[in-house]
């Protein structure tokens, strides 16, 4: 079904205000029968309360700026957004990296790489000997001239480019990415695959993120890799290293995909109906801290969208101490279903075989 | 009973093992068994389900699989496909009994 392309925010809709969309999964007029709390359900499986482990990923929101307005985004970014990341901030987050060296800073938006020093950025971070990860949505790369050597700045810094594709054709692509974006992409790709992105040997990690396009769980992770590499080798010649499954959570404009077409009791019985405990121990919240364009701290990107902020006294980057992740309670609401559904999702894919 | 079909009900499925829970129980994990991956992968099986679900003409297996086959990730094509390869079924079986008609008709016709 076709859906305005503007932010929620720039829409005037209620749904860019977080606690509407909080009113809204855990209203019970939606429901067939009322689903259970998230919470409720982890203590039925002996997993209450969920606690962090260890910090591996600190992932950083450089901002809601975006060059596009996908249907399904759970940010609402948009080129309407102008909420940035400063280099002010940005200091204190390598501050953070220098006290507590995690293995890896993943870096979103928006589209990361709008942010004026994006740059810079990644050069601290490569400096300080942690892999840069950063969720490039392929596009940005051939938006404007300044960005077209994105791919040989990547390349210089050791980034791990993690790139969204929600399927090997224009049509799946474009009807929740925006008209012309798969074409872009294959061009992108292609300058990705040039500097040596994607291609065996050089190192250089090329991952796509597959998200299903509409009311749908994602299917099995390795299948969905294999049409994937086969068919975009054989239609564009492109190759790539892994392909992640992401379930949509059901918030921010994917919420609103969902109400819209009625799907929204479905989706969520069927989240509720998929919970795996398996998947429920391995989710990213466990060793990720997340980081919003103003250093506020989450944990996860889901729950700063919905301004769910950390359990504890520490609630800002300038405060974080070298305990930051020792056995905090996890900040639960009903969209975690999403993380936990069937084989279960993450930033990085499917959590479980 | 306002309606012969409820989409609802199709959520309600697993309500059968109220009256009797044994062969319940075994039907479905017979299911689960069917359409785990073997030597056929998950999507073949989907979309030989969804092919099926057409040839009996079962409103909630249409409604399963239709879902079942697009989060297995086959195109729209690839089910439509599908569907015309139920339909060449049940069009060639109606067809092939024709020579049968033809036989018969052979037989009595001077």
């Amino acid at each position: 079904m076709a859906l305005a392309t503007k932010s929620l925010q720039s829409r005037g809709n209620t749904l860019a205000d977080a606690q509407e969309q909080l009113a809204v999964l855990n209203s019970r007029d939606y429901a067939v029968d009322a689903f259970p709390r998230f919470a409720d359900t982890l203590a039925k499986h002996g997993r209450f309360p969920l606690r962090t482990t260890r910090l591996d990923i600190l992932q950083v929101n450089v901002g809601k700026m975006c060059n596009q307005t996908c249907k399904h985004c759970h940010v609402d970014a948009g080129p309407d957004r102008k909420e940035i990341m400063t280099r002010e901030t940005m200091a204190e987050i390598l501050r953070v990296v220098d006290l507590l060296s995690p293995a890896t800073v993943d870096l979103t938006g928006g589209a990361p790489e709008m942010n004026p020093e994006f740059r810079w950025f990644v050069q601290e971070l490569h400096a300080r000997g942690t892999t840069v990860m950063v969720r490039c949505n392929l596009t940005i790369i051939v938006a404007n001239p300044k960005y077209h050597s994105l791919p040989e700045f990547y390349r210089d810094h050791g980034v791990h480019v993690v790139s969204s594709l929600p399927f090997y054709d224009a049509r799946n692509t474009d009807r929740q990415r925006g008209d012309g974006v798969f074409e872009d992409s294959i061009r992108a790709l292609t300058m990705l695959n040039a500097v040596g992105y994607g291609v065996d040997g050089t190192g250089l990690l090329l991952d796509l993120v597959y998200n299903p396009v509409g009311a749908l769980l994602p299917g099995p992770q390795k299948l969905l890799e294999a049409d994937f590499k086969r068919e975009l080798l054989a239609r564009h010649g492109i190759t790539f290293n892994a392909l992640h499954c992401i379930t949509n959570m059901p918030i921010s404009r994917f919420l609103e995909f969902l109400l819209a077409s009625g799907n929204y009791a479905s989706y969520m019985d069927k989240l509720v109906q998929s919970f795996n405990p398996a998947a429920a121990d391995s989710v990213m919240c466990r060793n990720t801290l997340s980081v919003g364009w103003d250093g506020a701290l989450y944990d996860c990107d889901f729950n700063q969208m919905l301004d769910l902020h950390v359990s504890g006294s520490v609630k800002h980057i300038s405060q974080v101490t070298n305990d930051i992740m020792d056995g905090r309670p996890i900040v639960l609401n009903q969209h975690c279903y999403g993380c936990t559904a069937g084989a279960g999702s993450s930033c990085g894919g499917q959590l479980v075989e | 009973m306002s309606s012969y079909y409820n989409p609802a009900d199709l959520a309600k499925f697993g309500s059968i093992g109220e009256w009797q829970k044994n062969l319940a129980d075994k039907f479905f994990s017979y299911y689960g068994d069917v359409f785990a991956a073997g030597a056929l992968t998950e999507r073949e099986k989907s979309l030989i389900a969804l092919a099926v679900a057409h040839t009996v003409q079962c409103p909630y297996c249409i409604d399963a699989y239709t879902t079942d086959s697009l989060q297995k990730g086959a195109t729209e094509e690839a089910m439509m496909e599908a569907v015309h390869v139920a339909a060449a079924i049940r069009s060639g079986a109606t067809l092939v009994h024709s020579v049968m008609m033809m036989n018969k008709a052979k037989e009595v016709l001077m």
